[in-house]
């Protein structure tokens, strides 16, 4: 058992990031991911990193891109406008196929908006975000130790992929403390042989790049990313179940969300209502087959997705059933965190 | 067990600290907890407040509406979360700078005088937190005493180790409040 402590999501992201050979952050500070930028800088003396605070997130997202080309295990955090600003850079990541950790720390938009809470970005997060065809493996922790547990796991994705990784997860994630088990900590071996660490003279030149001027490579490229991502698709779909077996209603959300729809699940349950979660880990790549065996189940009457936006992973629902079944939406958004009590409510208005 | 509890008043006044202080102590006795503090433009002086979640089973749904144990400083906060305390649950309030009481009958009340004991008592205001947090343990026991303190040594920075004995004797003030 590793070690227990009492940490906010934030702090507890930079500790375990730590704990996993981080070799590199960049980063800015704003609310409500502050914290992690805070704690790598307290802790910078007693480790390896490297440790800098940009001038802006568009200088923190290209020190990432230098860091990672030359093979060092790099991560940046930020909150959603930090995280458009850095949109062009993690396209180029994504080309160059490079591996890297971000964390977006959602807050609420769209604009400078407010520093609530809010899921708002899972459209940036899972259809691009920058230019071109590119996904990040994305993953949706709920938690403070799914903060730690999926930091972890992203650093080890991005390396067998080559793919940039993110962490989807909100204010309230960031800003909550819960009890956390701390893994061990682990050297950081890098084996990659096609990093830019100098030619040696028994081997060519190593080049990374996302400009490919002839058209014909430039598909080429396109063609060799896309079959990563079926790679990607097959084999890291992660999600998890509750009361499922035998429900009639199956509620759906991702981060903290789920949580919350947890309690929804307990509550209609307790009213004799036959309600089970599911809740999609990765949302990139997407557990559609999951969906479409649910909604090819006769008991299913119907399906609801709770998010902190105005209805966002309710479309790649609606895809994967494909108009089997009814899928239906409830939404707070703007900062505001909805209640159990109130998803349930929304639920129940969907009962014939 | 699932205790659900909401600790509010005036940034300032340790609503943070104290409801961080229980969880931990919590923790080390074994318990799931779930601390989310309201995080934003607050400052001293204005509202604030934080859902502290202890629990035997892991805890769902960290944000919550109806509270067993409502703790309130200031008026603001007595008005918004009075009507949110469940039936039968616990409202301790700070009586000595609140002058409106509460008015439900369903539940139970602690009025307690924490500032004006801090001050005149311990003299020093600073520790009228901790005189709540004495009292709630007392009206509903979530931790034990022990952890407690066992919490305030391990998460004060050594420099303000000092401090303990004065925060140990406000804990008991509290307790004594309420019979």
């Amino acid at each position: 058992m590793g070690e227990i402590k009492f940490m906010k999501g934030n702090e507890a992201l930079a500790e375990a990031a730590i704990r996993s050979g981080l070799q590199g952050y960049f980063g800015y500070p704003i609310t409500p991911q502050s914290e992690v930028v805070e704690y790598l800088a307290m802790q910078e003396p007693n480790h390896n990193y490297v440790l800098i605070q940009a001038e802006s997130e568009v200088a923190s997202v290209n020190m990432v891109y230098g860091a990672a080309a030359a093979g060092a295990r790099v991560m940046t955090t930020t909150s959603s406008p930090g995280f458009s600003l850095m949109q062009e850079g993690v396209s180029y990541i994504a080309c160059a196929e490079l591996p890297c950790v971000f964390a977006n720390i959602v807050r609420g938009g769209p604009g400078l908006g407010t520093i609530q809470a809010s899921q708002g970005d899972y459209f940036q997060a899972v259809k691009g975000g920058g230019h071109g065809d590119y996904h990040l493996i994305v993953l949706a922790p709920n938690s403070v130790q799914e903060m730690v547990d999926h930091c972890r796991l992203a650093f080890e994705l991005a390396d067998k992929y080559r793919n940039p990784v993110m962490l989807l997860s909100d204010g309230s994630i960031g800003q909550m403390m819960e009890k956390v088990v701390l893994p061990e900590p682990i050297p950081y071996k890098p084996d990659k042989p096609w990093a830019t660490t100098g030619k040696t003279p028994d081997r060519k030149r190593n080049i990374i790049t996302s400009l490919y001027i002839q058209s014909e490579d430039m598909e080429k490229k396109n063609q060799t990313i896309q079959a990563k991502y079926q790679e990607i698709t097959k084999n890291e779909i992660r999600y998890e179940k509750y009361r499922v077996d035998d429900a009639e209603i199956i509620i759906s959300a991702f981060g903290l969300t789920s949580r919350i729809c947890k309690k929804v699940v307990d509550l209609a349950r307790e009213e004799g209502i036959k309600m089970g979660l599911f809740r999609p880990i990765t949302v990139w790549p997407f557990p559609t087959d999951q969906f479409a065996e649910f909604a090819a189940q006769d008991r299913v009457k119907f399906f609801l997705s709770a998010e902190m936006n105005a209805g966002q992973m309710v479309e790649d629902i609606r895809l994967s059933v494909n108009g089997k079944k009814p899928v239906y939406f409830y939404g707070r958004q703007g900062g505001i965190v909805p209640t159990p009590e109130e998803i349930l409510n929304a639920a129940k208005g969907h009962l014939k | 067990m699932l205790v659900e509890m909401i600790f509010s008043g005036f940034g300032g006044q340790g609503v943070l600290s104290m409801g961080k202080l229980l969880a931990y102590a919590a923790m080390k006795e074994g318990k799931e907890v779930s601390w989310m503090p309201s995080y934003g433009p607050e400052m001293r002086g204005g509202t604030a407040n934080c859902i502290v979640n202890i629990s035997d089973e892991p805890i769902s749904s960290p944000v919550v509406t109806a509270y067993d144990v409502v703790v309130a400083l200031n008026l603001p906060s007595l008005r918004k979360f009075e009507p949110r305390v469940k039936k039968g649950g616990i409202l301790i309030w700070e009586s000595s700078t609140i002058k409106q009481p509460p008015t439900r009958d369903d539940i139970k009340t602690y009025a307690v005088p924490a500032v004006d004991m801090a001050s005149n008592d311990l003299k020093n205001v600073k520790v009228m937190n901790m005189l709540i947090l004495g009292a709630l343990v007392k009206a509903m026991a979530v931790v034990k005493t022990d952890s407690l303190l066992l919490a305030l040594k391990e998460t004060l920075p050594p420099r303000h180790h000092n401090l303990i004995p004065l925060n140990q004797q406000a804990i008991e003030l509290g307790m004594a409040q309420v019979k």
